[in-house]
């Protein structure tokens, strides 16, 4: 399937990267060569092929509910770029 | 003592013949030697000599103290992929440039409760994310057998750092390859084993269907010392499977004799490189010499296996890196003007070429109206390709093929056309999707460059896999050499 320069730009907002015009223009060429490739898979027929959702089918384990971390708030904020009173800051969302 | 394996310096720590801060020491200096002057191979992205010496010193005396396992002073590295509390931890990302993790990855921890001593973080592609580690935010890793190749990838700084005797070990990731196909292109052993055996916790995740840590070393016999340690059923993570942990190092001897090796037609495509061929075929003579016996087999979705690699992969790290947002951790642009300028330029400015490429892809593939036709027809190409092993085991005990379908190629040579590159994973991306264990051991020289016989097995037949690779490495020396200079 061959992308136009509009269909990248609208992936490129749905997965929040901002992107240079040349940079649109490189990956309307890569993004549809690859999607090209990976349509190869429709060669095959699959309607009656269950899809693999583990290899080892192996389902979701659970665990009882209760508290198992210790709070180290602290630490863990201190790897944001910006940060005040423990809270994570960014510009301002609601006038 | 850099030529020493893995083996022979857990052996040489406790006989006394050195102590954990000589042998650490030494590789420090080699580092400091070959990897960071001008020229160097660029292997590590974060070296900790302080914090190295010191675990040094605290192995040695716990040594003194009788405490000593087979890993307690034991020097190593880790891959940049897997979190370490205190040291900075980047995934081969300009996102992750600052990022010290508040926490270790479950591999990470399994080695400080032995006592091991982590010498530092290997380069790798960018998040995992390349088959030539130049995606690498932090520059290319050069191939010690041939400075103007690449070492493969994305594990390509634990694989240029063993094969230059930098470190005797180094662990590693693999979602399409990317411990195999540079343990080929270096001349190493290379391990991954099947999906769950190793805890994905703290590894930073790339395609969580697909991730799966395993052993960079120089042979089978350490890559069973790397698998004692990295394996371990794990709480923390839910993709993590309930299975005894067997002493690998305890097989490797077995006899072999009997067993059924089963080449696939589809790993000897007619436009392989005829030297290749014959490179990878007189390797698996040796097994015939040892008693087993080679089947032709056929495995015929092989080629569906790219195409569903490129969205499932793509699709899965597009839900991943979602997390990188500059709010949280990592890299932040400067003065953004609202929240949205926020997340658009950081991961614009963060993110290279090359995990954009699939965060778009995924993000499309993921979209409204289109699952169904990418994601969910690909998870169906899976069930096809693991139904095809399931046949071939039916009949054989291992698979056997080349790893990758060239040696390693020169720098630069294929970065500008994604497709050529994706191609280099032809033969390791089913095993991936599959979820089988993989392995890859030297099999012998084309134009001089080592290549890699790639061992495929059945679920959780990672000591058979380790057997039949150290009874191949008795009868032959291909992993034994080095590349030249490096002595």
């Amino acid at each position: 399937m061959a992308l136009d320069r509009e269909d990248v730009k609208n992936i490129a907002l749905l997965a929040r990267l901002e992107l240079s015009d040349t940079e649109i223009g490189q990956y309307q060429t890569d993004l549809s060569s690859i999607l090209e490739l990976v349509e190869q898979m429709n060669a095959v027929n699959t309607d009656d092929v269950q899809p693999m959702a583990h290899p080892t089918d192996a389902v979701q384990r659970l665990r009882a509910d209760v508290v198992t971390e210790t709070n180290q708030r602290e630490k863990y904020m201190a790897c944001a770029p910006a940060q005040e009173n423990g809270l994570f800051l960014v510009p301002k969302v609601i006038d | 003592m850099h030529n020493l394996t893995l083996t022979q310096i857990s052996q040489g720590l406790a006989a006394g013949d050195f102590t954990s801060v000589e042998i650490t020491q030494h590789f420090l200096d080699r580092i400091n030697k070959f990897d960071k002057e001008d020229g160097g191979i660029n292997s590590f992205i974060t070296v900790t000599d302080e914090l190295a010496l010191r675990d040094a010193k605290a192995a040695d005396e716990r040594r003194a103290a009788g405490n000593a396992t087979a890993w307690t002073g034991v020097p190593f590295a880790h891959k940049d992929i897997f979190c370490t509390d205190g040291t900075l931890t980047t995934c081969g990302s300009k996102m992750l440039g600052n990022f010290i993790p508040p926490y270790d990855a479950t591999v990470v921890d399994n080695f400080k409760k032995q006592g091991a001593v982590c010498l530092g973080k290997t380069n790798m592609d960018e998040f995992a994310m390349g088959s030539s580690n130049e995606t690498s935010y932090f520059g290319g890793v050069k191939n010690p057998w041939d400075k103007d190749r690449i070492p493969g990838g994305s594990s390509g700084g634990s694989a240029a750092a063993v094969a230059a005797r930098l470190v005797p070990a180094a662990t590693a990731t693999d979602t399409g390859g990317s411990i195999r196909q540079p343990a080929a292109m270096c001349g190493l052993t290379g391990l991954k084993p099947t999906y769950g055996r190793c805890s994905r916790f703290g590894m930073i995740a790339f395609a969580s269907s697909l991730d799966q840590a395993g052993p960079m070393t120089r042979n089978a016999e350490d890559a069973a010392m790397m698998l004692n340690v990295m394996s371990s059923f794990d709480e923390k993570d839910s993709t993590s499977i309930d299975q005894e942990v067997p002493d690998y190092t305890a097989t490797l001897n077995d006899d072999i004799k009997g067993k059924v090796i089963g080449l696939p037609k589809e790993y000897f495509p007619e436009n392989l490189d005829p030297e290749m061929a014959a490179t990878v075929r007189t390797a698996i003579s040796e097994f015939e010499k040892m008693g087993c016996t080679i089947k032709e087999i056929s495995l015929p979705n092989t080629h569906l296996s790219i195409p569903a690699y490129y969205v499932v992969a793509p699709a899965e790290c597009s839900a991943n890196l979602s997390r990188m947002d500059g709010v949280r951790f990592g890299y932040r642009c400067e003065d953004p003007s609202d929240l949205m300028d926020l997340y658009c330029r950081s991961r614009g400015e963060g993110f290279g070429q090359e995990v954009k490429r699939r965060v778009m892809i995924g993000t499309y593939a993921l979209s409204t109206g289109f699952y169904d036709a990418y994601y969910l027809k690909a998870q169906k190409i899976r069930r096809l390709i693991k139904d095809d092993f399931m046949a071939a085991f039916k009949d054989v005990d291992f698979i056997m093929g080349p790893t990758a379908p060239t040696p390693a190629f020169k720098v630069g040579e294929k970065t500008d056309d994604p497709v050529a590159m994706y191609l280099e994973d032809a033969f390791t991306i089913a095993t991936n999707l599959a979820g089988l264990p993989g392995m890859s051991i030297p099999a012998g020289k084309v134009n001089n460059l080592p290549v890699g016989l790639q061992i495929i097995g059945n679920y959780w037949q990672e000591s058979g896999m380790l057997n039949i690779a150290h009874q191949f490495q008795q009868v032959t020396d291909h992993h034994q050499q080095a590349p030249q200079g490096i002595k």
